[in-house]
């Protein structure tokens, strides 16, 4: 099972924040969500068991081929890497 | 004890000696102190669960031989500094940024980039250096470019405290 956690709120699209459970920039990013009071889902990739990580971090590297984190997608479609805040405000927004 | 298992001492303790350390050898951490303790935090948890201290920011996977480039100090700090100011995870930053005048931005991760350390190894071409007959081998720290003629590469290195294995045979 892949343990994405849904975190209810605001709007209906969907939000997936690919994440490391260790890293400063990721916590940001993570909390400018919660304060946003988006409804999205997330999953800290490097909690999985092995075979999970493996498929989860594959995925994630189709949409950033650098595999870096945190990693944000919108709709399947618009990525965003890094904690820029900034461009996820204007992705959501533009969204709502 | 953090949810995390980490005593909040154990995390003090390591900022204070990383502190000390960056300043004697001309680093600057990041003045954000809530930052600087996730990401000691994060690193001590790594060294928890994988046995090295890797990168906080990066996900560790598979062996130990495979991440020596990330671990803490990573290779790209250096460069990383002084082209954007801070370290990927923006533990260490410039002095500007420390100063105030400049901020970190969030950067780009250039581990995957197409810089493999062969690059930084003396090039074929240079025939007549890589023929030397050296009495002893040259060692590199890849972390500071600290470079040592001696038998093996020391288990810390004296100028930026790296673990031996940070070390390659450069010449
Ligand atoms: S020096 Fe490198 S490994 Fe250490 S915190 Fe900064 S980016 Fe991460």
């Amino acid at each position: 099972m892949t343990q994405w956690t849904h975190v209810a709120g605001k709007g209906n699209r969907n939000l997936k924040l690919y994440a490391l459970s260790t890293c400063g920039h990721c916590k940001k990013t993570k909390e400018f969500l919660d304060e946003s009071k988006v409804s999205y889902d997330y999953i800290y990739v490097d909690l999985l068991s092995q075979d999970e990580l493996e498929k989860v971090y594959s995925e994630m590297k189709k949409y950033n081929p650098r595999g870096s984190f945190p990693t944000i997608l919108i709709e399947e479609i618009d990525v965003i890497v890094g904690a820029r805040i900034d461009e996820i405000k204007r992705l959501i927004d533009l969204n709502d | 004890m953090t949810e995390s298992g980490i005593g909040e001492k154990e995390i003090d303790l390591r900022i204070k000696i990383l502190k000390e350390d960056a300043k004697k050898r001309g680093y600057n951490l990041n003045t954000d102190e809530l930052l600087v303790r996730e990401l000691v935090s994060g690193i001590l948890i790594n060294k928890k669960r994988y046995g090295f201290e890797s990168c906080p920011c990066r996900l560790t996977i598979g062996k130990k031989e495979d991440n020596i480039d990330i671990i803490c100090p990573c290779d790209y700090r250096e460069q990383d500094i002084s082209e954007y100011g801070c370290c990927y995870c923006a533990l260490y930053v410039s002095e500007d940024v420390e100063a105030k005048k400049k901020t970190a931005e969030p950067i780009p991760d250039r581990r995957f980039e197409r810089q493999d350390s062969e690059n930084h190894k003396v090039p074929d071409n240079c025939a007549g250096i890589k023929n030397l007959r050296l009495k002893y081998p040259i060692f590199r720290c890849r972390v500071c470019g600290y470079l040592c003629a001696r038998e093996n590469p020391p288990q810390i290195c004296p100028i930026c405290k790296a673990v031996s294995e940070k070390f390659e045979k450069y010449l």
